[in-house]
């Protein structure tokens, strides 16, 4: 109801205000203690980063990065990350289609499901599938026996990546298209548009900013997730080691120049990361606020034809 | 009538069936082969390795500086919150977009940036272990590493609830002759708590399990800054899976007691917002 206030109140509103503000010293005290704050807490952990990694200049930089442990571990990483997140994006959008585009019993379990790996730590997560892959697990001997190997190896680090990053597309998405609603794809069907047309054509564009936003969530985390891999992976130099393991092993060996060095491309991965993200955000509240100027027109004009908002966020 | 319309997408089969098989697969058999391995081992096994000298020692340093960093993370998440809606000042974007760094940042990094920064020769340890302040290998390195972590969900939950809260009510009660203070406190506090106290209960909830970022910054020594995460992990480098898994149950049951009440605080705080 904010919206219905005209300029004229806001002026009113304006002058009131004067008299609930704080004074100028308690507001550049609180800025001041919030600005020392995130100096300390996000900025200088950030630019420390780089300037360790290059603390020894661009020439020990590049060979760090180029030793090959260190890139079996970047190639490593980038393998599990292309498996784990195409296949968390598939279940993102079937579970999203389910819940979001139908009734039934039971829904708000399956969603408590799946954000299940969300509260589990992710040490207890790689022990989950130690529990039932490993030597002495509940498919172990199975395994041992056909010489399948899943822990500490690479189908264990890429279980264990998708466990932990299972959630991220489904939970953007279910809220994306709930909101959508289904009259645009029952519109499609009717013309005459197949199950798969329809999907691909309307559906799928309609919500293709959440996607985006799921996705880079979830490979961040993919290629970040430490704690369960590591319990998973067995650590085993240019095989089982991804790069924040790479980085842990750097660090145990006492070469923090190199460690710093592979840990500056996953700063480097969550600042683009954050660029995405920041720029998605502002182009949701972009079209939010495009829809919110339409509302009145269509409401003064039509009535009841209030279409329907396609909120691409 | 709505059920009729629901049913007139196709699909449901196909994608429901893919879901329960994917979830089932890669969650809760994984999930339930440790309940089964839990179920195993006797009462009084259980108990001895969930109770051992060194397990106490672990919680005691996994709830303790949760908490304190939790509790940082409620006061100074507040202010960051406050001062990121209420006020205009240089920089205030750069902020704002860089809040969701320690989600963004890999743990690993994050705990080699932190104890690499409060080390003896780090930026800030340089001036801070002459003061006697040990940001690096000690139960504050701990506490720091979980402030990081846990920053941005109470930031995150307060700022749409500060950004909806009616300034009318506070200049209704300037106008009645309350002082600032006297209207933050009766006013403006009430209506943000239940927010503060889902972002204290999501911020904790994560640091119990954080492992990434400690393994770096605590030195992992056992009794004074081993976290409980990482006896699991120790426990099971020597292939003691009844000691892992008793550990892992504790924290399991003491996540989803964290889980129920963190909804039950979400339900409040929802109701909080839609009063009039």
């Amino acid at each position: 109801m904010a919206a219905a206030f005209s300029s004229q109140d806001s002026e009113a509103l304006k002058k009131s205000q004067r008299g609930t503000d704080e004074s100028p010293f308690v507001k550049w005290t609180l800025i001041t203690v919030a600005l020392a704050f995130s100096a300390v807490f996000l900025l200088l952990p950030l630019l420390n980063v780089f300037g360790q990694a290059l603390a020894r200049g661009w020439t020990f930089y590049w060979s760090s990065l180029t030793d090959p442990d260190s890139w079996a571990a970047i190639r490593l990483t980038l393998i599990v990350a292309g498996i784990a997140v195409p296949l968390n994006v598939l279940f993102g959008l079937a579970a999203a289609w389910a819940i979001a585009k139908f009734k039934f019993r039971g829904k708000s379990i399956l969603i408590t499901m799946i954000d299940l790996p969300f509260s589990v730590s992710p040490v207890v997560a790689g022990l989950m599938f130690v529990v039932l892959f490993g030597l002495q697990g509940f498919f172990g001997k199975w395994l041992d026996a056909h010489d399948i190997k899943i822990i500490f190896a690479v189908p264990g680090i890429v279980l264990a990546t998708v466990f932990v990053t299972f959630p991220f597309v489904a939970r953007e998405l279910i809220p994306v298209m709930q909101a959508t609603g289904t009259e645009q794809e029952q519109a499609a069907l009717t013309l005459g548009a197949s199950g798969w047309q329809t999907f691909w054509h309307v559906t799928l564009p309609s919500v293709k900013w959440g996607l985006l936003y799921g996705i880079i969530l979830c490979n961040a985390r993919a290629m970040g997730e430490f704690g369960a891999v590591s319990v998973v992976s067995g650590h085993i130099t240019g095989q089982t080691d991804t790069m924040p393991l790479r980085v842990e092993k750097l660090y145990n060996e006492y070469n923090v120049p190199a460690a710093f060095a592979v840990a500056s491309l996953l700063a480097l991965l969550a600042l683009i990361t954050l660029a995405i993200k920041t720029f998605l955000e502002w182009k949701q509240a972009r079209d939010f606020r495009k829809a919110q100027e339409h509302k009145p027109d269509s409401r003064a004009s039509g009535g009841a034809m209030d279409y329907p908002l396609s909120t691409n966020s | 009538m709505t059920k009729k319309r629901f049913s007139a997408l196709p699909g449901f089969g196909l994608t429901m069936g893919f879901t329960l098989f994917y979830l089932s697969a890669l969650v809760l058999i994984p999930f339930v082969g440790l309940v089964i391995r839990a179920c195993e081992i006797s009462w009084a096994d259980f108990w001895r390795l969930a109770t051992s000298d060194r397990a106490l020692a672990s919680y005691r340093v996994t709830f303790g500086a949760s908490l304190i960093a939790a509790v940082a993370n409620a006061a100074f998440g507040t202010l960051l919150a406050w001062v990121l809606v209420r006020y205009d000042f240089p920089g205030r974007r750069w902020i704002d977009a860089i809040i969701d760094f320690p989600f963004a940042l890999p743990t690993a990094v994050a705990g080699l940036t932190l104890a690499s920064l409060f080390g003896a020769n780090g930026w800030l340890g340089q001036f801070l272990v002459p003061l006697g302040i040990h940001g690096a290998y000690t139960p504050l390195g701990i506490v720091i590493a979980l402030t990081f972590v846990g920053l941005p969900f109470v930031v995150r939950t307060l700022q749409p609830v500060l950004q909806s809260l009616e300034r009318e009510v506070e200049e209704v009660a300037a106008t009645l002759g309350a002082g600032r203070l006297r209207t933050f406190l009766t006013v403006v506090a009430p209506a943000l708590a239940p927010s503060v106290l889902t972002g204290f209960a999501l911020a904790f909830a994560r640091a119990i399990g954080e492992y990434g970022s400690i393994v770096f910054i605590s030195g992992n020594k056992p009794f004074k800054t081993e976290i409980a995460p990482y006896l699991i992990f120790m426990r099971l480098e020597e292939y003691d899976y009844a000691g892992a898994i008793s550990l892992a149950v504790v924290l399991l049951v003491f996540s989803f007691l964290l889980l129920g009440a963190i909804n039950l605080l979400e339900q409040w705080a929802a109701n909080f917002e839609h009063q009039p």
